[in-house]
């Protein structure tokens, strides 16, 4: 039987965080998001679920669907500090103590009554839209929320790029299934006719916001980096990985950033950290994997109080890989979708993995590679020690490797963490004199 | 003088050998026989095996190194929190204990067996690797077209390994050989949930184990034998708990807990392991196009595991109640590999159908190299004592 304990409120106050005028716009999105999702049953709307690789946001948006992300309510919720009793909520509800807890996150808290990070009701999708790019555990995630609340699932099979790039049957699978299955049903689902007019007006407003999007992430090739392309990033990201990729709120808010950094630029300041502008830039790195949420900002600091920035991270191309030249096609708007599908990063195999960090770390003059490898994200994390010893082997540059998890906080060791980079650091500088050394 | 090997224990000793032989001598033996034969070795769950038996080349099962084999340098390839079998199959490689192999396939089964063929794509640059993705989308002029373009491309591929094209009646030829292995398989597991005293589990699992290494005519006619030769000894009969062994597609357990299942008083009346051997459920048509019949088999009649997406929630679970009605199963065992996302997340779902069936389960983890037997001993028995005792008849 489902228990779900009672846990009393936090007293600890919470920190406040100096943000800029982008960010609290980013923030205001995301919280009107999950009033939207709250109000949506309310207003006659469907709500679907979807995820944030392969997310079909402007093809959602044609059939006036409100939109769901379990990823960013788990780590929402992590970032608030409520994930930890929602895993083990669903752990005593019989899922295992092994498997994904953003998974575990997002069931236990659809069984303490629906209520989304903010606090609004977050309610029952009236389907779940399984694009399943790059990550088996989606596939299960829906099953399991489908098992229990009984949600009709949609499945858009995104073939894996096992030979590192995209064959032209694997274009033509996804669109037969947009075509004769995956928009059909949305129709009837929503009640809405399918205009592939109204689609390719949302994917004009994608490109504005990814051509500002790539401004903003390659702004980290400037020295100092005017931004952080790993703890900034994933803010950056939300509104275009999320419910706003095609919306003119997109559009703003990606303008707006955009005018922000390259202000930056000009006065040559570091990235805005939850404590104001960084202070001198010592050590620029790459890093691979998805951030640890639960104490988000205690390990930024780890890397802010050592002067170290992130110039480019894999995690913040999981909803796309714009800075490589992706844009959504409106003259081709379904292969485009599947393409955009096809081209997330976890959808790529490792060869072209191991690729991509070498060329960040060459463009972005990085002086390492740190992989934060995740417990509960096989998808990423399987592989990750081959990938550092290749990185090494083809940059010359120091690896380092740490481990935590994205929303359990039973797996972010803080001290621990801080060692290893502490150690990481040195090891970096002692590099870089042995370098200077040489010459 | 000692006592004459019965045929039965013949058998079962060659297939131990096979089994323990974590050398391949089989498969060298196999190509050494006649020079340019080529071996493949393929990964669980399920690869279109006639693919590669039509272009003349045996098809190798790789299920890792089991609990034999001592994981020194595929540690250092893993966190510790990834199930075993990449990194034992990586010591194999590293070993050159794969070296006979001439390629590896690398089935869509979950992202570890995903990003390992990657890793084999880099640490053995001279060998054929490919990733088998198989359709999740089971409508024929969808996914099943999906899927007969990858078999093409596989097809063209092990055609060029081999230096000509693979044709439709080597394929058909390929299919029909094996059909009759799933057919003899069909009997095997038949025979056993109808005697499963004369057929032990471990004894079944290692005529699977055979069929891994061995070309499918000649396993064909081992598993035969072996009905031929068990049925001709009584075995003592107990009064065992009939159960179902669900969760063990990829990673294996090894052979000591199968063992020690049924020393505790479970008669396993069926499984899942090496499901690549029953994976399509009747016999495909061996006079029409190869790939279309062998689509059509797979998207229509096929088996249900973890890794592949059931399209209703009404499908879920079905497949494991049918082995436990059609077995005449009183319970399950749900025996799954530390760390296995698909056997894992699959398993609430699983549990609560059986539960609203009123079919009695358990649950516990393993790993391929699990030595202590005792706790997952008790744990069964108290299963099978359950059962026995308590179960509403």
């Amino acid at each position: 039987m489902s228990q779900v304990i009672a846990m009393p409120e936090s007293k600890k106050k919470a920190p406040v965080a100096i943000k800029d005028d982008a960010m609290n716009f980013q923030k205001e999105l995301i919280n009107a998001n999950y009033m939207d999702l709250a109000t949506a049953h309310q207003q006659g709307r469907k709500v679907a679920a979807t995820f944030v690789p392969g997310n079909l946001n402007e093809l959602l948006m044609c059939f006036n669907l409100a939109r769901s992300l379990p990823e960013t309510n788990a780590l929402q919720n992590g970032m608030r500090k409520k994930s930890g009793k929602f895993i083990m909520d669903a752990e005593r509800d019989g899922h295992s103590e092994d498997v994904c807890t953003y998974v575990k996150a997002d069931l236990g808290s659809m069984m303490g009554g629906e209520i989304g990070p903010t606090g609004d009701p977050l309610p029952r999708p009236d389907v779940l839209l399984l694009s399943y790019t790059g990550c088996f555990t989606f596939m299960k995630w829906f099953e399991l929320i489908r098992h229990k609340y009984g949600c009709e699932t949609l499945m858009l099979h995104v073939p894996y790029q096992g030979e590192g790039r995209i064959q032209p049957n694997m274009r033509e699978y996804v669109v037969k299934q947009l075509k004769e299955t995956v928009i059909p049903a949305l129709e009837r689902i929503s009640g809405v006719k399918f205009d592939i007019d109204r689609l390719r007006q949302y994917m004009r407003e994608s490109v504005k916001a990814e051509d500002d999007l790539v401004k903003v992430l390659q702004s980290a090739k400037n020295r100092p980096s005017p931004i952080d392309g790993y703890f900034g990033a994933v803010y950056y990201i939300g509104p275009i990985f999320t419910a706003f990729r095609g919306t003119p709120e997109a559009t703003t808010y990606y303008r707006m950033l955009r005018e922000e950094i390259e202000e930056r630029v000009r006065l040559g300041k570091g990235p805005v950290t939850p404590e104001g502008d960084m202070g001198e830039e010592k050590y620029r790195l790459v890093v691979e994997g998805p951030p640890n949420w639960t104490s988000f900002r205690d390990f930024w600091k780890m890397f802010y109080d050592e002067g170290a920035v992130v110039v480019s991270s894999t995690y913040a191309k999981v909803g796309g890989l714009y800075d490589f030249g992706f844009r959504h096609d409106a003259d081709h708007p379904l292969e485009s979708l599947a393409d955009y599908c096809l081209g997330c990063y976890t959808n790529l195999n490792l060869p072209s993995r191991i690729d991509m960090i070498c060329k960040y770390i060459d463009e972005y003059q990085a002086d390492g590679l740190l992989i934060n490898s995740i417990k509960s994200c096989n998808s990423f994390s399987a592989g990750q020690l081959l990938i550092l010893r290749e990185v090494e082997k083809r940059t010359g540059k120091p690896a380092a490797f740490i481990e935590t998890d994205l929303v359990d906080p039973r797996y972010f060791s803080g001290a621990n963490v801080k060692n290893r980079l502490e150690s990481y650091f040195q090891m970096v500088k002692q590099k870089r004199t042995s370098l200077v050394g040489a010459h | 003088m000692l006592a004459p090997i019965s045929p039965v224990q013949r058998i079962i000793d060659r297939c131990t050998q096979l089994f323990e032989d974590l050398d391949l001598q089989a498969v060298k033996d196999w190509k050494a026989a006649k020079p340019g034969r080529k071996a493949i070795g393929y990964m669980p769950v399920y690869v279109p095996r006639e693919l590669i038996h039509a272009a003349g080349m045996l098809p190798v099962g790789i299920l890792g190194g089991g609990d034999a084999l001592e994981v020194i340098q595929g540690d250092a390839y893993y966190q510790s929190y990834i199930c075993r079998i990449p990194r034992s199959t990586i010591e194999l490689g590293l070993t050159g204990r794969l070296d006979c192999l001439d390629g590896m396939l690398f089935p869509s089964i979950c992202d570890v067996i995903r990003n390992l063929s990657g890793m084999w794509q880099i640490l053995f640059k001279d060998k054929y690797v490919r990733y088998i993705d198989v359709p999740q989308n089971y409508i024929d002029s969808i996914g099943g077209n999906f899927y007969i373009q990858e078999m093409e491309v596989l097809r063209e591929d092990l055609g060029k390994l081999r230096g000509s094209p693979i044709t439709d009646a080597e394929l058909n030829a390929s299919i029909a050989i094996y059909n009759d292995n799933r057919a003899a398989i069909d009997e095997l597991y038949k025979y056993r949930a109808a005697k499963p005293w004369q057929a032990p589990t471990s004894e079944v699992y290692l005529l699977l184990r055979a069929g891994m290494v061995l070309p499918p005519e000649d396993h064909t006619t081992l598993v035969r034998e072996y009905l031929k030769a068990t049925d001709e000894v009584q075995r003592p009969k107990r009064d065992n708990a009939r159960v179902v062994i669900n969760g063990s597609f990829c990673e294996q357990p090894p052979l000591a807990l199968i063992k020690s299942i049924e020393m505790s008083g479970c008669y396993v009346v069926d499984d899942d392991f090496m499901l690549v051997t029953r994976w399509l459920l009747d016999e495909v048509p061996a006079n029409g196009n190869p790939l279309e019949e062998l689509s059509q088999a797979f998207l229509h009649r096929s088996a249900t595991t973890a890794a592949k997406y059931d399209t209703t929630r009404e499908e879920k679970g079905m497949f494991l109640l049918k082995q436990v009605k059609t077995r005449g199963a009183e319970g399950v065992i749900f025996a799954a590999p530390s760390f296995c996302d698909p056997a894992l997340l699959e398993r609430p779902m699983l549990q609560d159908v059986m539960k609203q069936h009123e079919v009695p389960y358990t649950a516990f983890k393993y790993a391929e190299n699990t030595g202590q037997m005792a706790p997952i001993r008790e744990q069964a028995g108290t299963f099978a004592d359950s059962i026995k005792l308590w179960s509403v008849k």
